[in-house]
């Protein structure tokens, strides 16, 4: 069996690659998307390890609710920028500098 | 299970409401209804507040351990409802001016709202986790509801980005707790705490959480977005994120550190010092520069979050009784200066610079007297309200023996003074040509005297509400 560290090591790299992915990337706004989408993959990784080495499903459920909720969030992320992008023909993040805070 | 469903009825009744009115909004084009959809919503949310008044109430978890209904969560739940009810009234005549006025708007808040019960009622970190969403999802879409607008656009933009890293920390927390805990029931792991030896991942896990939540409290490390969210989304929105997703975060903040991580205070009573000191110091000198009132409020809300963190940081039953009596007379003040700020307008436009209230008090005393009473209270000048809440949370601190944290406290309040006592003399002293021409319609003037006069009489016994929020604290402690 694989011990569970070799597991959490591949989810804390995902987590921090995502994370990293937001702050880092000073170009477009889908990238930001799909760094939040890669913190959620690592989330969903550790919820199934723990709940495959706890013997315990409750950890698999909360899975699926993530991935329902992630759907919801990217759809409504992206509709935003539809937006933004219609106002502005940009979805450069150096581009949304209307508010200097 | 059905027994269990009872306790549910306030919720049922709110959701089920919200779904067919979508329904029936999306048929029925008669502007009558169209028109009144803010009016209804309101009304629907004021009966949501009897039918949770008329709840029973149980000190154990309800169906199968994932929600609970008590007297703590009544109390907010209440509050929460009354407080939207009168923002969705309030900011009528603001849609309607600006053309604004879909029935998204209302159907959007009370989904945000029916997020917020879930919230404050949840005992499992399954349904915080689905609260928090369902209430930031219907945020970050109205706060970019001006979708012709840039700046509103912008801020919805921002607002999503740091809201889905933050909804991201927050679940990389619980999936640690979950595995160091083996559970995700709040009675469960407050009892496995004790007794688990894996304590490096339980407490990495317990920071993320409670970054992630003072993200959404917007806590100083995590407030960045504040500032802009409130300056561009419109103004009825800004009033709706100031005061009541605060009060929703900080239930639920107050139930995670109390009932889950209840064991370990000692692990987490530092990280509430720095998050309530830095936000106090932010606070009070980011609003310095600025000269717009919805930036201003921003910083105020940091500033006012910090104060109220002063006393979960103090970790005593008299501390947590003082934070939700400062979340309840903060959500009232800013509901007066709210009032009064939907209507700031020059030539049929909304403005936001505060040099454009000069001598706002020549033609309308009673008003200026108001808000300004208001400000006050919010400075902390003595005998009003502001001031009663602030020395609840700093006794609180003092008998804990963080003597540091008050000193900053009183220090930074006088600093941030300055910047709401410059708005009173603007609207007194100052000289300019350009100037609001505000009318102020007779409801919002009514709310505004109402906060005004809550304020004066809440320095003598704080409107009744000090049994009431020691029974919410007992029912959480115990």
């Amino acid at each position: 069996m694989i011990p569970i560290e070799h597991f959490l090591i591949v989810s804390a790299s995902l987590f921090v690659i995502g994370v990293f992915g937001i702050f880092l990337n000073r170009k477009n706004v889908i990238i930001i998307l799909m760094s939040i989408e890669l913190i959620l993959a690592s989330v969903n990784i550790n919820f199934v390890v723990f709940s495959s080495y706890l013997g315990d499903l409750v950890g698999q459920v909360f899975a699926m609710f993530i991935l329902t909720v992630a759907a919801a969030e990217a759809a409504i992320g992206l509709a935003i920028l539809v937006c933004f992008y219609r106002l502005r023909n940009s979805i450069f993040i150096e581009d949304a500098n209307t508010m200097k805070g | 299970m059905s027994e269990n469903l009872k306790y549910l009825t306030p919720e049922l009744f709110l959701v089920i409401f919200n779904l067919s009115f979508l329904c029936v909004m999306l048929f029925v084009k008669s502007p009558m209804v169209m028109s009144n959809g803010n009016k209804i919503s309101a009304l629907v949310l004021i009966i949501t507040a009897v039918l949770v008044y008329f709840n029973p109430v149980k000190a154990d978890p309800i169906i199968k351990g994932f929600y609970t209904s008590n007297e703590f969560t009544a109390f907010f739940k209440m509050l929460i409802l009354f407080l939207s009810s009168v923002i969705l009234y309030l900011s009528d005549s603001y849609l309607k001016k600006n053309d604004l006025l879909k029935y998204e708007f209302p159907i959007l808040i009370n989904f945000s709202v029916f997020g917020m019960l879930v919230v404050i009622s949840s005992n499992d970190l399954m349904a915080l986790y689905l609260g928090i969403e369902i209430q930031s999802l219907s945020l970050y879409i109205i706060a970019a509801y001006r979708r012709d607008n840039l700046k509103s656009t912008e801020a919805g933009l921002k607002y999503f980005i740091l809201g889905a890293l933050s909804s991201g920390l927050l679940l990389y927390g619980i999936s640690l707790v979950y595995g160091t805990t083996g559970s995700t029931q709040f009675h469960t792991i407050y009892s496995a705490i004790m007794y688990t030896d894996r304590t490096l991942g339980l407490q990495v896990g317990m920071v993320f959480l409670l970054s992630a939540i003072a993200f959404k409290f917007a806590a100083f490390p995590f407030h960045m977005w504040t500032p802009d969210v409130y300056d561009g989304s419109p103004t009825p929105v800004t009033a709706f994120m100031a005061i009541v997703p605060k009060l929703a975060i900080g239930a639920i903040l107050a139930k995670v550190l109390f009932d889950v991580f209840g064991g370990i205070s000692d692990k987490w009573q530092m990280v509430l010092v720095f998050l309530s000191g830095g936000s106090m110091i932010i606070g009070s000198f980011g609003a310095i520069a600025q000269s717009n009132i919805k930036r201003i409020l921003g910083y105020s809300s940091i500033g006012h979050v910090g104060f109220a963190l002063m006393g979960l940081a103090a970790v005593s039953p008299e501390g947590l009784s003082g934070f939700i009596i400062y979340l309840f007379l903060y959500s009232i003040m800013m509901l007066g200066i709210f009032a009064f700020i939907l209507n700031m307008e020059k030539d049929g436009v909304l403005v936001t610079d505060i040099y454009l209230l000069a001598k706002y008090s020549e033609n309308n005393p009673a008003t200026s007297f108001a808000f300004s009473l208001i400000l006050f209270s919010l400075a902390g000048i003595p005998p009003l309200a502001g001031f009663i809440c602030k020395l609840y949370v700093m006794m609180a601190i003092i008998n804990s023996g963080l003597v540091y944290l008050a000193l900053v406290g009183a220090i930074v309040s006088v600093i941030g003074a300055f910047y709401y006592l410059r708005i009173v003399y603007i609207v007194y002293f100052s000289e300019s040509d350009d100037k609001i021409d505000a009318y102020i319609p007779a409801g919002h003037l009514f709310v505004l005297f109402l906060s005004s006069t809550a304020i004066v009489v809440g320095t003598y016994n704080l409107l009744g509400i000090e049994p009431l929020t020691r029974a919410a604290a007992e029912s959480l402690l115990y």
